[in-house]
């Protein structure tokens, strides 16, 4: 019982920590602390978390199996879910904020601007992701189509970071740096398939 | 207050030739006493008051506040984010200031800041400016129009562009210790663009002289050119014979040409300039055809504007 209340604890405790990037851009959007510009900097911000959510749910795994903790899975669907959350939150600003749901110039963006092209993309592809997290879903669907599903943000995640990079005028320093860390994640992946394909021949 | 409709905006808005050869008759007999004063003013980062007269042909809509004029700003010295150049501008003296004016002129030299401001009168122009990136601001800029400072410098048959270079000094703009741009950061006009009477060399906005990081002492302004063309800190000025070398052309040629004159149907490679938010703003406005100052088609009479981007 003791352990179970310890585990509600952390658990509330990691959701609050997804949760408060939230509140946080809605006091400074309250204050005027996103400067001048603010629609420009709540959407560049939401979209900066949602990646940041994305690599974190792809770190889950790899610290799994590295620090022997294999009850840290049980919180990647909570940080997948609050990526998506950022991400939808993000376009959502973007339609409603930015463009003020002007759909004829949002079409065209999407046709027109790689970087837009290619973030829409990733947005689309995280839907059904998003849809297949619940747990009715994943009985549905079995382990092996669902985690073959899953597998879809090895590519939704180089776009979200491709997305970045494109977008940005002449310091490409910030996304080359989640550039690299997802070539951790993604590379520790790569070694570890290698190692575990060689054991089975 | 009336706050005019800006797709209104004709060629008679700008100021008509023969008016604007009088300008000097709206002047209260101000020279650049103020700015001279200002330069002597004991602290190095703070503004001074500075006198202008009112130009009569500025835009009446409502300026952007000067909160963030000062503090939403591009200039990459100081760092890439907006804020940055608030934050990091404070550092940069200022005083003294020399600026070099060499090339194909009668006059070239090494000039102080206070010889160069010598004997102008400041106005007062409210502008529109239009960022490359989408948004843009009022500015209630204090300056002297470019031609008369180059004037004195008496160009030759030979000057055909004009190339401007912002001071590179790594040790107060700490930006550049980085190579995100080549420095310093340069920029150049034709030299009947340089000579439009539209183009000011400002000194001051808002009442005060420039700060920091709005591109102190001495800066550009080409009202229908896209902001990053409007070089800060200008430390020289050259008349080239061929068409000089920018900043961000070096950076990404297929982004940004030498005109880079503000134009809704010529889209950045990666945006839409169809549109663009006003600080304060929230709606996006339709972007004018050069910014709305349609008096400078004229220097363009016959250029294809999309392959002269």
């Amino acid at each position: 019982m003791a352990s179970k209340t310890r585990d509600n604890l952390v658990y509330a405790l990691v959701w609050l920590a997804c949760f408060a990037p939230i509140p946080w851009l809605g006091w400074n959007l309250f204050n005027g602390d996103l400067g001048a510009n603010p629609i420009e900097a709540l959407i560049r911000q939401l979209g900066v978390w949602g990646l940041r959510f994305i690599l974190i749910s792809l770190a889950i795994t790899p610290a799994a199996r590295i620090l022997r903790m294999p009850r840290l899975i049980r919180f990647r669907r909570t940080v997948g879910l609050f990526a998506f959350a950022y991400v939808l939150l993000h376009w959502t600003s973007y339609i409603g904020l930015d463009q003020i749901f002007d759909w004829g110039a949002i079409g065209k963006d999407i046709l027109k601007r790689p970087f837009i092209t290619i973030g829409m993309t990733a947005f689309v592809l995280l839907i059904p992701l998003a849809i297949t997290s619940t747990n009715a879903a994943i009985r549905k669907l079995g382990p092996v189509r669902w985690r073959r599903l899953h597998r879809l943000i090895y590519v939704i995640a180089p776009l979200g970071v491709l997305h970045y990079y494109m977008l940005v005028k002449a310091d490409h320093r910030p996304p080359l740096i989640y550039a690299a860390f997802l070539a951790v994640l993604l590379g520790w992946r790569i070694w570890d398939w290698a190692r575990k394909a060689n054991r089975k021949t | 207050m009336l706050i005019r409709n800006a797709g209104d905006l004709t060629e008679n808005d700008v100021t008509p030739e023969p008016i604007y050869r009088r300008r000097r008759e709206f002047m209260t007999g101000i020279a650049a006493t103020g700015i001279l004063a200002a330069c002597s003013a004991p602290t190095e980062a703070a503004a001074a008051p500075l006198k202008a007269a009112p130009w009569p042909y500025s835009t009446p809509e409502p300026k952007t506040s000067f909160k963030d004029i000062t503090s939403y700003n591009n200039f990459y010295e100081f760092g890439v984010d907006k804020d940055d150049p608030a934050r990091n501008a404070g550092g940069l003296k200022t005083r003294p200031w020399t600026v070099k004016v060499d090339g194909h002129c009668a006059k070239p030299g090494t000039y102080n800041l206070e010889d160069v401001l010598k004997g102008h009168a400041l106005q007062e122009r409210i502008y529109r400016l239009r960022c490359v990136e989408g948004w843009s601001m009022v500015i209630p800029w204090i300056g002297i129009p470019l031609a008369d400072i180059l004037k004195r410098y008496q160009p030759t048959a030979k000057a055909k562009f004009v190339a401007f270079e912002t001071l590179n000094r790594p040790s107060e703009m700490p930006g550049q210790r980085r190579a995100v741009l080549e420095w310093p950061y340069r920029e150049g006009l034709r030299l009947d663009e340089a000579m439009h009477p539209l183009t000011l060399m400002a000194v001051g906005l808002y009442g005060q002289t420039l700060l920091n990081q709005n591109g102190a002492p001495m800066r550009l302004v080409v009202p229908w050119k896209y902001g990053f063309k409007s070089i800060k800190s200008i430390v020289r000025i050259s008349f080239t014979e061929t068409q000089p070398r920018t900043a961000w052309q070096v950076s990404a040629p297929q982004e940004y040409g030498f005109y880079s004159n503000v134009n809704p149907t010529v889209d950045h490679p990666r945006w839409s300039q169809a549109t663009e938010r006003r600080i304060g703003e929230f709606k996006r406005r339709k972007t004018l055809m050069f910014n709305g100052y349609n008096s400078v088609a004229s220097l363009y009479r016959g250029m294809d504007l999309k392959k002269f981007y």
